[in-house]
């Protein structure tokens, strides 16, 4: 991260359930918004990590104890980094899924009414990371903030 | 989740009045979609303008609502904010559905 523009960061930890999940992912959008991001770009932010952190619930603690989500929001120079941990099961192969656009063109019945998540985020993020060491799951979205003037440098 | 459903002319409209329609709400929203449109006119307008967010979840459920209506019957959205309106047009959903700025717009608009 460039080293000329203060960084600033916070943290948020809360159960892996859809009620919390909404809460937790409401509230960052509020913190970012309340940083200086603009309403389009916070809407951007808001669905990628709304559907990465679904993702945690719906999947990584599938049919078990939901544990915690913990997500980090790194705020600097032109950029957003944010960071999903969880301790849940890992992403089948290691890696996250390519994320292809669902196919819609086909009769009413027959349309997807899921498989969108991955899709979103790639179209809403700039760089995707995930590792997962010591049975902790890291995720690492990545927003390019250009022309975002009015965030709060102290 | 709170709807209202009234019949304007020959078309249903039902009004969605929660700020998001999320994972934590996607299958009561399809319930209730479910009651709110049992019979009735074979256009039904979903009315999104107080619906702030929604997220893939939420798509699919209003996607589900519309295959639920059944063969002859039309799900047409009203209202959408700019979030929503992203998430259908990221998810190319915008071209399966009729989307209109307003309800007015959209009872404006001819039923065919």
């Amino acid at each position: 991260m460039d080293p000329g523009f203060e960084q600033e960061s916070f943290t948020l930890s809360f159960p892996a359930r859809e009620t919390s999940a909404r809460d937790g992912i409401q509230h960052l959008a509020a913190v970012l918004r309340a940083r200086g991001l603009s309403e389009d770009r916070a809407g951007d932010v808001e669905i990628a990590l709304a559907e990465a952190i679904n993702n945690v619930v719906e999947h990584a603690y599938e049919g078990r104890m939901p544990g915690q989500v913990r997500v980090t929001c790194c705020l600097g120079g032109d950029r957003l980094d944010i960071l999903i941990a969880d301790r849940g099961r890992g992403f089948p192969d290691g890696r996250i899924p390519r994320g292809e656009s669902a196919r819609i063109d086909l009769p009413v019945e027959n349309l997807p009414e899921g498989g969108f998540g991955w899709h979103l985020i790639r179209q809403l993020t700039s760089d995707i990371r995930y590792e997962r060491i010591d049975g902790l799951n890291r995720l690492s979205l990545t927003f390019d903030l250009p022309g975002e003037p009015s965030l709060s440098r102290r | 989740m709170s709807l209202s459903s009234t019949v304007t002319g020959q078309t249903r409209v039902v009004t969605v009045h929660a700020e998001r329609i999320d994972a934590a709400m996607a299958i009561q929203f399809k319930e209730d979609m479910r009651s709110a449109t049992e019979g009735g006119p074979a256009r039904v307008v979903l009315d999104l303008s107080q619906v702030t967010f929604i997220d893939s979840s939420g798509l699919g459920a209003i996607v589900a609502s519309m295959k639920q209506l059944g063969a002859g019957r039309r799900l047409d959205l009203a209202g959408l904010t700019p979030v929503v309106e992203k998430v259908f047009r990221l998810t190319r959903m915008d071209t399966v559905f009729n989307l209109f700025g307003s309800l007015d717009d959209a009872l404006a608009a001819e039923p065919s």
